[in-house]
């Protein structure tokens, strides 16, 4: 039965483009994409630009600016299906350590002319500003997961998308556990999984880049990391990384320091 | 297939070239030979070449929640405790493809299986994961419904146990009654013996299959002081630091509402380490794919864990969503609620559990708290609080 393509859409707001990179990073599958859905709009990649609605978006970035929470309500109006890809836009990304700071200050010292600079004085999920259908974590997200989540939601069906701790992960991959084999700092317990185990599989602790997994208990985590020798304040800059902003992490982060 | 009844033939000695020779032999009879090397910073379970993969002259140190590779004066190939996981992963892999199917008008056709990959030869099987087979094995065959992968992969099995010289820190079969002495379920056990004169395997067979590897070796009959040494060597690894009564962990099930479940659950990161670690964990979930065009599907049946979400989601939400039901659940079904559904406990004391919970959670202290602090409150309190809490001991 042929179908009628899904027009797709890829948004950009505060972000690097690396999670937008993900699916041109698809490069055996892109041609396949191309044959299921229309790309109506993605800057990233064509100049062509269709107009909305939109079967389905994909919004990389995080809301940082009046003008960002204008867009992406926009941008909601749209689209029948919203998903946000990649850390900034499910929890803020790492230019969310703006709300741990004095963002007026930061843009006297940064800025010759700090008058055109116009901006939120915090940085945070598109979810905190419309309602949103899935969201796809990780600094970048997984192009096997951003595969599995177009191609559940063109097939109607439930993405295969686990929210469990990255040890999981590490197990099924065969992967020997570095905090327990070497001591090394990791956030993997308390991380969710999906990235397809890169840092522990190269003798490196887990980053959190994923974000908090469906029940971090960050505070046991952070007792045996102070155990393992850190201090107060490696245990506040483990977690205020790409996912400062994500709740877990940051009511965390604001207990050591 | 590993012998369950079969005569154990007479002790035979050979030296390291005499296990390269054995190895060579399984591997000419097409067997895929696994068995520990070092990989990672840890003693794992892979492939391997010859008996110069072999973790030589390496130990392990282990605690709750750390584990480190040593290095041995002796040299010994087997010295290591055990494996970072057992042999589950290659018994009952991570991802196993269930049946694959494409689109055929309104309906769907089943794809012919993939060829069965080649029979396993398994080295260094420890008494503890010979137990931990054997309960699998009921687990996935002994009731209504057999699951042809597992059966088939332990079937065409071919098992060389090696009992332990010594015990690791987190080892407990003496108390679970599963080790060290290896009895059952082989089809070659060894015993490393090294001294200043020696370093020998001291084996025997457990199977037809066995003998006739062992006979291919033409390696002489054990002298009584190899099976003197071979002995002496395996009641050494019975001296063990840990413990549990098992007796008392099998009535974990009367105490649900224990104030220690409340505590462990403020350390338990629900991370699930000691499930995928566990050589007797068999939970799994279904996990259904497709291809963009919607034309082909999978099903594959993944490892799972009971220290997930969605591992007891039902229609309307999840059942366990606390820490300490879930942390209760995984230790109650293990040591308690196995043997109303399999006959025994489902736990072989191997240790993983302590060693790989990256908090260092101890399943004997956990247990022994409960089932003792319920046993002291009944010795001590009015009769009614005995009858709930059970007779005691």
């Amino acid at each position: 039965m042929a179908r009628n393509k899904p027009k797709l859409a890829v948004w950009k707001f505060s972000s690097c483009d690396g999670c937008q990179l993900s699916l041109i990073d698809c490069e055996d599958e892109l041609l396949a994409i191309t044959e299921e859905v229309r790309i109506s709009y993605f800057l990233e990649a064509t100049r062509k630009v269709e107009k909305g609605p939109y079967d389905v978006s994909l919004v990389e970035g995080s809301i940082t600016t009046p003008h960002d929470i204008k867009a992406i309500r926009d941008v909601r109006k749209q689209s029948k299906v919203l998903v946000t890809i990649g850390a900034c836009a499910t929890a803020g990304g790492i230019q969310a350590l703006r709300n741990f700071r004095n963002v007026k200050e930061y843009i006297q010292c940064v800025y010759a002319h700090p008058e055109y600079i116009d901006t939120l004085t915090t940085s945070t999920a598109v979810s905190d500003h419309v309602p949103v259908d899935f969201e796809l974590r990780g600094c970048p997200i997984d192009k096997h997961q951003l595969l599995e989540v177009l191609n559940a939601t063109l097939n109607g069906r439930k993405p295969n998308i686990p929210h469990h701790s990255q040890c999981i992960e590490c197990k099924q991959n065969n992967v020997v556990c570095r905090m327990v084999a070497t001591g090394t700092p990791c956030l993997g317990p308390v991380t969710q999984a999906g990235c397809g185990t890169l840092c522990p599989r190269h003798d490196r602790g887990c980053y959190g880049c994923f974000g908090p997994m469906e029940t971090p208990n960050t505070a046991a985590l952070a007792a045996h990391l102070k155990e393992l020798g850190a201090s107060g304040r490696d245990v506040q800059r483990l977690f205020r990384s790409f996912n400062a902003n994500a709740e877990a992490f940051r009511k965390e982060s604001e207990s050591h320091g | 297939m590993p012998g369950v009844d079969a005569s154990i033939t007479t002790a035979v000695v050979f030296d390291r070239g005499g296990l390269d020779a054995l190895i060579a032999a399984l591997k000419a009879k097409g067997f895929h030979v696994v068995g520990p090397r070092v990989a990672d910073d840890a003693v794992v379970y892979a492939d391997l070449d010859a008996a110069s993969d072999l973790p030589a002259g390496w130990g392990d140190e282990q605690e709750g929640g750390r584990y480190r590779l040593t290095r041995r004066k002796d040299g010994a190939l087997f010295g290591y405790t055990s494996g970072v996981q057992g042999w589950k992963r290659h018994l009952y892999p991570p991802r196993q493809k269930l049946f694959a199917a494409r689109r055929d008008g309104q309906g769907f056709a089943i794809l012919p299986p993939d060829p069965p990959a080649a029979p396993l030869a398994l080295i260094g099987v420890r008494a503890c994961e010979l137990a931990a087979i054997a309960k699998q094995a009921k687990v996935f065959g002994d009731r209504d419904f057999a699951d042809p992968g597992y059966q088939g992969r332990l079937a065409s099995a071919f098992v060389v146990a090696v009992e332990c010289g010594e015990a690791g820190g987190t080892c407990f079969c003496a108390a679970m009654g599963t080790g060290p002495a290896v009895e059952t379920g082989f089809d070659i056990k060894m015993v490393e013996v090294i001294d200043k004169a020696r370093h020998v395997f001291v084996a025997t067979a457990g199977s037809a299959a066995g003998a006739k590897v062992l006979d291919g070796l033409k390696a002489p009959a054990a002298a009584e002081a190899d099976k003197a040494a071979a002995a002496a060597r395996v009641a050494k690894a019975a001296k063990q630091a840990k413990t549990l009564d098992a007796k008392a962990a099998a009535r974990l099930k009367e105490h649900p509402d224990h104030a220690r479940w409340d505590d462990v659950a403020r350390r338990c990161m629900t991370c699930g380490n000691c499930t995928m670690v566990c050589p007797t964990c068999f939970c799994t979930t279904v996990e259904d794919t497709t291809d963009l065009k919607g034309e082909h599907a999978e099903r594959w049946r993944n490892w799972d864990s009971c220290f997930t979400i969605d591992f007891s989601y039902i229609h309307g939400g999840a059942i366990r969503t606390e820490v300490k039901s879930r942390y209760r659940q995984w230790i109650t079904h293990k040591l308690s609620t196995w043997h109303d559904q399999f006959g025994s406990s489902g736990c072989v004391g191997c240790g993983r559990c302590i060693t790989w919970c990256p908090v260092g959670i101890d399943i004997t202290a956990e247990a022994t708290a409960i089932t003792e602090g319920a046993r002291k409150a009944a010795a001590g309190g009015s009769k009614k609080a005995a009858t709930s809490g059970g007779k005691g001991r």
